[in-house]
C-alpha cells in the first residue's frame, strides 16, 4: 500500500503535515460557517488559524538543520569574535571591529529558516487578539439578547430590526399632525370649500367660534380634521373619505374634549 | 522631509497612544489630538505624493531599520514603498480620515458617551492600518496591517448598540476567513519565491518562469478569494450592510468610504505588482469569468439597494454595487478599465464620504434615516442637502462631479475591451442609481410617503408646520467637513486630468492592452 510514488504514500507519509493542515482547515471552515452556536464558531475559527500555523511551520522544516542561532565561530558577539577583535586591534580599518568568521553561502543550509516561525508568532498574536475581541462580542451579545445560539438570536434581531426600520409616520402621526392643523386651518378650510361643498359648510360654521374660544385645541382639531381628511382622501381614495365624513360632521355638537378627540383620531388614521 | 512616508503612519499611531493615555485623564483632549495627528498625517501623505511624483522612478522607498544587504537591494526587512498608486491611495485614506476626524466631535459625544478615550485610539489605529496597507511593500506586513484595520474596525462598529455587536460578529467571522485565506496564499508565494517583498516576488516569478506552477495558481486563488471576501464582493457581501448601517455615525463615515476601496487597491496591487500582468491575466482564467461575476454582483446589489427604505442600508448596498464596478474595471483587462478602476477608488471614497457625512447629519436632526422622515429637509437644512445631492449626483455620474469621469473611463474600458456585458451592466446600474437618488429627492421635496399616501396638500406643501421646516442648519463642526467633502468631489471632477495623468504614469510600465486583451 505504501510503495514509493503512489498517491497514498505521497499524501500520508511524505506530506502528512500538509494533509493534516488541509483537513484541519476544512474542519475549521465548516465549524465557522455551519455551526449555530457562536462559541462553536469561535472554536472553529481557532482551528482554522491553527491549521495555517501548521502549514507555515511545515514549510520551514529542514532535516539535520540547527536552530537559527549563530554557531560560535560565526557569532558577532560571542567569544570567538571577541578574540578576533583583540587580535585585530581596533585601528585596523579593513575589517570591522566585530568581524567574526564570515558565514559562507554553502554553510547556510546548516541553519533552519527562521522566517516562517517569526511570521507565525505575529499570526498567533493576531489570532489571540481576534479571539479575545470575538469573545468580548459574544459577552456583549449574551448580555444584550440573552443567548449565543444563532437561531434564537436571529429571531430577536429580526424583531428588533422590524421595529427599527418602521416608518416614522407610523409612530408619529398623532403628535405631529395636531399642531400642523392649527396653523394651516384657514387655507385648508378654503380649499375644502372649493373641492367638496358638502364638508365646506361645517368648517365655515366652526371657524369663527374657534378663534374666539379660550380652549381652542379640541375645536380646531375638530374643524380641521373634517377638512384635512376630506382633501387628503379626495386625492387618495374618494369612497373611504365619503364614509368618514359623517363622523366628524356630527362631532361639532359634542363639547367634552376627551370624548370628541377619540373618534376623530380613528377617523384620521 | 525625507522620511515623510513613515510619518504617514507614525502620526496616527502616536496620536492613538496619546489619546489612550491622555484621554484617561481628560476625555476632552481626545478630539484635538486626533485632529492634530490627522493634519500631520495628511501633510506627510501630500509630501510623500510630491516626492513620488518628483522622483525619476516615480516611487519612494523606505526600508525600516535600514536592513539592506548587497545581495538584497530591496531589503531583508520590511520595505515601505510608495509608488504613485500607493501614494495616491494613502493620501485618499488620510484625507478622508482628516475630514471624518473633524466631523467626529458631536456624533461621538452623543452616540458613545463617556467612551471617547476608547473610541479615538481605535479610530486612529484604524487609519494607521489603512494607510499602512496602501504604503507597505511587504506581502506579510500587508496581512498584519489588514488585521490591524479589521480588528479596530470590529471594535469601532461594536462600540455602538447591541445590534451592532451582533452584526460585528458576522463581520468578524467572515473577515477572519478572508484574512486567513490571504495569509495562506502568501505562504504558497513564499514557498515558491523565497521572499515576501512584493517587487521581489514579481522578479522571482519573471526570472524563474513560474507562470505555470500549480502552487502559484493556488496562491493566486487563495489571495484573490481572501481579498474578495474582505472587500464585500457580491456573494460575500453579507457582513457589510448590517455592520455599516448599525455602526455609530463616525464609524460608518470612516469605514464605508475606505475599507472596501483599500481592499480593491490591494487587489490591484496583487494583480499588477506581485503576480504581474502576464500571470494574472494570461495564466489564469480570472479575466474570463470575473466580468460575468461582476455583472451578477452589480445587478443583485443594485436591486437590493432599490428594495431598501432606509438611507444607511441603501448606501451600504450601493457600496456593494460600486465594489462590483471597480473589480470589473480591473478584470476586463484593459488599460482604460484600470485607469477607471483606480480613479473610481479615489472618487468613490470621496462621494461615499459625502453621502455618509450627510446621512449622519440627517440622523442627528430627524432621529431617523427612514425615507418617510425626510420631508421638508431642504428648507430646514439646505447646505446639508446640497452636500448630499452632490454625493448622490456623483454616484449617478453627472458631469461636473468626479463620479462621471471615473465611470467614463470604466465604460470606455468595457467598450474597448469588447466586454459588452460589463458595459451594459454599468448603464443598468446607473439607471438604478438615478431612480434611487431621485426617489430620495422626491421624498425630500414632496410630501409622498413610502406607502404612496400623499401627506401634503398639493404642490410645494410637505405637510409640516413652519416650525418643523424652519431653517435649522447642522452644527458647524459637522457641516464644514461635509461641505469640504462635497467641494472635493467637484474639484477632483474638474481637475480629473491631473489625477488621471498620475495614474497613467503609474500604469505605463505594465504594458496593458489598449484594445481587446485577446
Amino acid at each position: 500500500m505504501f510503495e514509493d510514488g503512489t498517491m497514498i504514500n505521497e499524501l500520508l507519509i511524505e506530506r502528512l503535515n500538509y494533509f493534516i493542515y488541509v483537513v484541519l482547515l476544512l474542519i475549521g471552515l465548516h465549524a465557522m460557517i455551519s455551526k449555530r452556536n457562536l462559541i462553536k464558531k469561535l472554536i472553529g475559527m481557532s482551528i482554522f488559524q491553527t491549521a495555517i500555523i501548521l502549514f507555515y511551520v511545515s514549510i520551514a522544516v529542514k532535516d539535520e538543520a540547527t536552530i537559527p542561532i549563530y554557531k560560535a565561530e560565526h557569532d558577532p558577539h560571542g567569544a570567538a569574535s571577541k578574540a578576533a577583535a583583540l587580535e585585530l586591534n581596533s585601528t585596523d580599518e579593513a575589517k570591522p571591529l566585530y568581524a567574526p568568521a564570515e558565514l559562507q553561502p554553502e554553510e547556510t543550509p546548516q541553519y533552519a529558516n527562521p522566517l516562517p516561525h517569526v511570521l507565525m508568532l505575529t499570526a498567533i498574536v493576531v489570532g489571540v487578539a481576534t479571539l479575545g475581541l470575538a469573545l468580548a462580542l459574544c459577552l456583549r451579545i449574551q448580555q444584550g439578547y440573552g443567548t449565543v445560539e444563532e437561531d434564537e438570536l436571529l429571531v430577536k434581531i429580526e424583531r428588533a430590526d422590524a421595529r427599527y426600520s418602521q416608518s416614522p409616520l407610523a409612530k408619529v402621526t398623532t403628535p405631529r399632525r395636531r399642531p400642523a392643523r392649527r396653523s394651516r386651518k384657514p387655507r385648508t378650510a378654503a380649499q375644502a370649500a372649493r373641492t367638496s361643498p358638502k364638508s365646506a359648510s361645517s368648517p365655515k360654521s366652526t371657524g369663527p367660534t374657534q378663534t374666539k374660544s379660550s380652549a381652542p385645541k379640541t375645536k380646531t382639531t375638530q374643524a380641521v380634521k373634517k377638512s384635512a381628511p376630506a382633501t387628503r382622501k379626495s386625492v387618495a381614495s374618494s369612497p373611504k373619505a365619503a364614509n368618514k365624513k359623517p363622523a366628524p360632521k356630527k362631532s361639532p355638537g359634542r363639547k367634552p374634549a376627551g370624548k370628541t378627540s377619540s373618534p376623530k383620531k380613528k377617523g384620521a388614521e | 522631509m525625507e522620511n515623510a512616508i513613515a510619518w504617514v503612519l507614525l502620526f496616527p499611531l502616536i496620536g492613538s497612544v496619546a489619546c489612550a493615555l491622555l484621554g484617561m485623564a481628560n476625555r476632552k483632549l481626545c478630539y484635538p489630538i486626533s485632529v492634530v495627528s490627522m493634519v500631520g498625517a495628511t501633510w506627510a501623505a501630500v509630501e510623500t505624493l510630491f516626492q513620488a511624483v518628483a522622483s525619476p522612478s516615480a516611487e519612494v522607498s523606505y526600508i525600516f531599520g535600514g536592513w539592506v544587504l548587497d545581495l538584497f537591494p530591496r531589503g531583508v526587512g520590511i520595505e515601505f514603498r510608495a509608488d504613485l498608486l500607493g501614494a495616491l491611495i494613502a493620501l485618499v485614506v488620510v484625507g478622508v480620515a482628516l475630514i471624518v476626524s473633524m466631523y467626529a466631535k458631536l456624533p461621538v459625544e452623543k452616540e458613545t458617551p463617556r467612551k471617547e478615550a476608547l473610541y479615538y485610539p481605535l479610530f486612529l489605529l484604524q487609519i494607521t492600518g489603512l494607510a499602512g496597507i496602501a504604503l507597505t511593500g511587504d506581502a506579510f506586513n500587508l496581512y498584519v496591517l489588514i488585521e490591524v484595520a479589521a480588528l479596530t474596525g470590529y471594535g469601532m462598529i461594536a462600540i455602538g448598540s447591541n445590534r451592532a455587536a451582533a452584526a460585528t460578529f458576522n463581520y468578524l467571522i467572515l473577515g477572519t476567513i478572508g484574512a486567513s485565506l490571504y495569509l495562506l496564499g502568501v505562504g504558497y508565494l513564499y514557498i515558491k519565491t523565497g521572499t515576501l517583498n512584493m517587487v521581489g516576488i514579481q522578479e522571482v516569478i519573471a526570472a524563474n518562469n513560474l507562470h505555470d506552477s500549480p502552487a502559484m495558481q493556488v496562491a493566486f486563488v487563495l489571495i484573490g478569494l481572501g481579498i474578495l471576501i474582505k472587500m464585500a464582493f457580491f456573494p460575500f457581501h453579507a457582513w457589510l450592510p448590517n455592520a455599516y448601517s448599525n455602526a455609530p455615525t463616525t464609524t460608518s463615515c470612516l469605514l464605508a468610504p475606505l475599507v472596501t476601496k483599500v481592499m480593491i487597491y490591494v487587489m490591484i496591487r496583487m494583480v499588477l505588482t506581485v503576480f504581474g500582468v502576464e500571470f494574472s491575466f494570461e495564466s489564469t482564467l480570472w479575466s474570463e469569468f470575473m466580468p460575468w461575476l461582476v455583472v451578477i454582483a452589480i445587478v443583485c446589489a443594485a436591486v437590493m439597494a432599490l428594495a431598501q427604505r432606509e438611507i444607511k442600508k441603501m448606501l451600504a448596498y450601493l457600496i456593494v454595487a460600486e465594489v462590483g464596478y471597480m473589480v470589473g474595471g480591473v478584470w476586463i483587462y484593459n488599460y482604460y478599465g484600470l485607469i477607471g478602476s483606480i480613479f473610481h477608488i479615489i472618487s468613490d471614497a470621496c462621494m461615499t464620504l459625502c453621502l455618509f457625512l450627510a446621512t449622519g447629519i440627517i440622523l442627528r436632526a430627524c432621529k431617523t434615516t427612514h425615507f418617510d422622515g425626510l420631508r421638508g429637509l431642504f428648507s430646514k437644512m439646505p447646505l446639508t442637502m446640497i452636500g448630499f445631492f452632490v454625493g448622490g449626483f456623483s454616484i449617478i455620474g453627472l458631469p461636473p462631479t468626479c463620479g462621471f469621469f471615473s465611470k467614463w473611463y470604466l465604460i470606455t474600458g468595457g467598450m474597448v475591451a469588447e466586454r459588452w456585458e460589463y458595459m451594459v451592466v454599468l448603464m443598468f446600474s446607473t439607471m438604478v442609481m438615478v431612480v434611487l437618488f431621485f426617489r430620495l429627492i422626491e421624498r425630500i421635496y414632496l410630501a409622498v410617503s413610502e406607502s404612496g399616501e400623499n401627506l401634503g396638500k398639493g404642490h410645494g406643501d410637505v405637510g409640516l408646520t413652519k416650525e418643523q421646516t424652519k431653517f435649522q442648519e447642522a452644527p458647524l463642526s459637522m457641516l464644514i467637513p461635509l461641505l469640504i467633502a462635497a467641494s472635493i468631489v467637484m474639484i477632483i471632477g474638474v481637475y480629473n486630468q491631473e489625477v488621471v495623468n498620475q495614474i497613467e504614469r503609474f500604469l505605463e510600465p505594465f504594458n496593458l492592452p489598449r484594445g481587446t486583451g485577446h
